[in-house]
């Protein structure tokens, strides 16, 4: 009886789907605002324009190309890693609709200028309400889920999983505490106010970062990389101390964003010590992933999904090392406010976060839609170029404009004036945001290619759904 | 000044709350990944765990490296704290604090300026004004703090005046200009001026009034109603020709237009009224820096003036 039973891959194609196309989206409004940096007369219309673009751009790939991906990839692996069919599926689907409303909505106000000036947190208060609505039932079906599980053990992807949906809910729901004012049109204010308010702002956005953008992608490769390896985690201890280590560190990092400012100086200090002692939690997560390949290097030569994959949990290290060096006092004297901060985000969200989403969604596509493997898997590798690439140009002509800006801020002539009008720093930026597009263009044109590899795969496959297996032990 | 800033903590228990709390989570993390350690390890081997047919895990231990990188960590954290800011209102063995690196780095600044223009700063503004060190001096002050508004051309836009031309607010004397920027200065014209019960129609009569004024084309008889609302609403600030007072309200009758001569804008202004302000900088700039920055606004509309000044200086 049990084996007739299939798992629910239902809501993970239509997960996975949607993952690429607001990927396309998201990174679409990113090539625009990156351009209307160069060419500021592309701002033509207000609601067109750079300042209401950008969340538009942040709140489609954080929340719409990431959050899809981790829905998809979760729910695979829940059901898979329990031997159990997904807790509530009507919930579930409930949970792909409300968050594919929330995204149009985004998409909608933003452009119309309602904001709550949240940065990634800056939709209105109705849209929030729906947000911690559809983000308690996804922890209700995953948690569910756990518990209906074959296996005694927790396999360590869902720990990551686990910890992500419910931290989620905790900032979402802290950091969006708001007085409503108006419904039409939106409008609230925060429930906090003065420093307090930016300290419980950065709070949520390092958390941002540290859970929805680290964590639950930490558990997606947990799972992806040693099924696509065939070679087992590295080390069970170095899951369990990372794991624990990083959810806890993360926690106080957050006033690492607020140097120099209103902000105390002793929690200043604090956030910048716990964002150093984060290092090592970190990259306990980058050594599992790769040293699973250890006796499989030979698979990387012809296999770009792995590729995305172990460029993926290289950039993670790159960006993870980074992060904490920024948040020393003296280097964040000279890389706060520059286009550094922009490189080093971007590595993170485009060399991490994006490369093993799409690693993980080309393992899914196929199997989901009834099929070996994508369509074509050479299409996958230029993927992998392109976006390879694209990264580079991207981050490396970041650091070199944020670097230029930060010393010719600070630069002063003998007379102890400034040596650089501000406007004079963004005529030298000129040139490097002109190379960022480029970078950009280059990782957009990769998710275009994997579009196209999707509908190949789609129109040569069928829905299916795996049965599901016996627990080994 | 406390400016470790625990000021909003309402008694002290709170900084050795937060000292607490501190301390125990950089030696909680130690001690975790010390009792990790020591767990015994069959390095090679798998944990026994299957799940989804193939995912397992080695039984490999910590690597050491990452274990000596993640107890180094600790120990920065701990001297950090002994030698900065951190727990609670404990000030660190070194007494930093980030407004005393402003203050420091400042003191050195300000006097390497007051060393560098001693002699500009004992003469008086139309002087530093013909002084060429000075001027470029002013400029780069100029570009810094007050382009974003006046533009780098000191041109202004709309609402924000021109500084190039001899028609002035607040007075063009070099005292006067001085006294603007070193303590800012608001402005206000009240919507409908001094009579509030102005209708649409009598508002447009003004503004055909007011074009009028300074020649600009209007309806003739709409002017001439609006000449009578003008004595009533308008004079006692604009004058009863409308050509201004100086530091009250801006001359009517000449080209020069804040926020634009149209009728639909004039209507705007009328309607609603203007409110605009000039921000004070003395506190934040002092006054040496606010003198060569006077003395380069009042050159920019006096180029001839101070050129034969200097032409004298030389002779």
């Amino acid at each position: 009886m049990q084996s007739q039973a299939t798992y629910n891959y239902k809501v993970v194609r239509q997960f996975s789907v949607m993952t690429v196309i607001w990927g396309v989206v998201g990174m679409l409004v990113g090539v625009i605002i990156a351009a209307q940096l160069v060419w500021p007369e592309l701002n033509v219309v207000e609601w067109l324009s750079y300042g209401r673009l950008r969340p538009l751009h942040t709140n489609a790939v954080i929340f719409a190309f990431g959050g899809c991906a981790l829905f998809a990839t979760s729910y695979y692996t829940v059901q898979r890693t329990c031997h159990a069919t997904l807790f509530a599926p009507a919930l579930a689907q409930f949970t792909f609709w409300g968050w594919q409303l929330i995204i149009v909505l985004a998409a909608v106000t933003l452009p119309l200028g309602f904001t709550s000036g949240k940065e990634y947190a800056e939709l209105e208060w109705p849209i929030d309400l729906l947000i911690a609505v559809v983000w308690v039932s996804y922890a209700v079906v995953f948690f569910g889920t756990i518990f209906k599980r074959k296996t005694p053990h927790i396999y360590v992807a869902n720990w990551f999983f686990g910890g992500f949906i419910l931290t989620v809910a905790l900032l979402h729901i802290v950091n969006s505490a708001e007085i409503p004012v108006s419904l039409f049109p939106m409008k609230s204010y925060s429930a906090y106010a003065g420093v307090q308010d930016a300290m419980v702002q950065w709070w949520y956005g390092h958390n941002a970062v540290g859970f929805f953008l680290t964590a639950g992608f930490l558990g997606m490769m947990y799972y992806f990389v040693p099924k696509q390896a065939g070679r087992p985690v590295y080390s069970y201890r170095l899951s369990v101390v990372h794991f624990w280590a990083l959810i806890f560190t993360y926690m106080w990092a957050g006033p690492h964003h607020l140097h120099y400012t209103a902000l105390p100086d002793w929690t200043q200090s604090v956030g910048m010590i716990f964002s150093l002692i984060l290092l090592a939690p970190s990259w306990g997560g980058m050594i599992n992933g790769i040293m699973t390949l250890s006796g499989a290097w030979h698979k990387l030569r012809d296999d770009p999904i792995l590729k995305f994959m172990i460029t993926s949990l290289s950039f993670y290290g790159m960006s993870t090392f980074e992060g904490p060096m920024m948040s020393i006092k003296t280097v964040n004297a000279l890389s706060h406010y520059t286009d550094w901060t922009v490189g080093h985000v971007h590595s993170g969200a485009l060399g991490w976060v994006a490369m093993i989403s799409i690693g993980c969604i080309y393992y899914l596509l196929p199997r989901v839609f009834g099929k070996t493997e994508m369509a074509s898997t050479k299409l996958i590798t230029t993927h992998f170029w392109i976006a390879t690439i694209g990264i580079v140009l991207y981050i490396a002509s970041m650091w070199i404009a944020g670097v230029m800006q930060g010393l010719m801020w600070r630069a002063t002539n003998p007379d102890g004036t400034l040596t650089y009008s501000f406007v004079e720093g963004v005529k030298a930026s000129y040139p490097f945001w002109t190379i960022r597009l480029l970078g950009g263009v280059l990782f957009l044109s990769g998710m275009l290619i994997m579009t196209y590899n999707m509908f190949l795969t789609i129109a040569g496959g069928k829905a299916v759904n795996a049965p599901v297996l016996e627990p080994a032990h | 000044m406390d400016f470790n800033n625990t000021s909003d903590f309402v008694s002290s228990f709170w900084n050795l709350w937060v000292a607490g709390v501190v301390l125990l989570s950089i030696l909680g993390c130690g001690l975790f990944l010390w009792i990790q350690s020591t767990a015994k390890h069959a390095a090679g081997q798998t944990t026994g765990h299957v799940w989804d047919e193939t995912l397992e895990e080695y039984s490999n231990p910590l690597p050491n490296w990452w274990r000596w990188m993640f107890y180094l960590t600790i120990i920065f954290a701990l001297v950090y704290l002994a030698l900065y800011p951190g727990l609670g209102n404990n000030a660190g063995s070194y007494g930093w604090t980030m407004r005393g690196q402003y203050d420091k780095e400042k003191a050195v600044a300000d006097a390497q300026f007051e060393q560098a223009y001693g002699p500009q700063l004992k003469m008086d503004v139309a002087a530093v004004a013909a002084d060429p060190k000075a001027k470029e001096a002013g400029q780069r002050l100029f570009l810094t703090y007050c382009a974003q508004c006046h533009g780098a051309d000191a041109k202004g836009a709309k609402g924000f005046p021109n500084l190039t031309d001899s028609d002035w607010l607040w007075g063009g004397s070099p005292e006067a200009i001085k006294e603007t920027i070193l303590k800012g200065r608001d402005a206000m014209m009240p919507a409908k001026g001094l009579k509030s019960d102005l209708n649409a129609d009598q508002i447009k009569d003004l503004a055909n009034f007011v074009r009028s004024l300074s020649g600009l084309a209007s309806d003739s008889l709409r002017a001439q109603r609006g000449k009578e609302l003008f004595a009533q609403a308008c004079a006692a600030c604009h004058g009863p020709e409308g050509k201004g007072n100086v530091g009250v309200a801006p001359n009517l009758s000449d080209k020069v237009w804040l926020y634009g001569s149209s009728e639909d804008t004039i209507i705007e202004t009328i309607t609603k009224g203007r409110q605009n302000r000039m921000p004070a900088w003395g506190d934040f700039l002092g006054e040496s820096k606010v003198h060569l920055l006077a003395a380069y606004v009042y050159g920019l509309s006096n180029e001839a003036k101070t050129a034969d000044a200097s032409a004298v200086e030389k002779k």
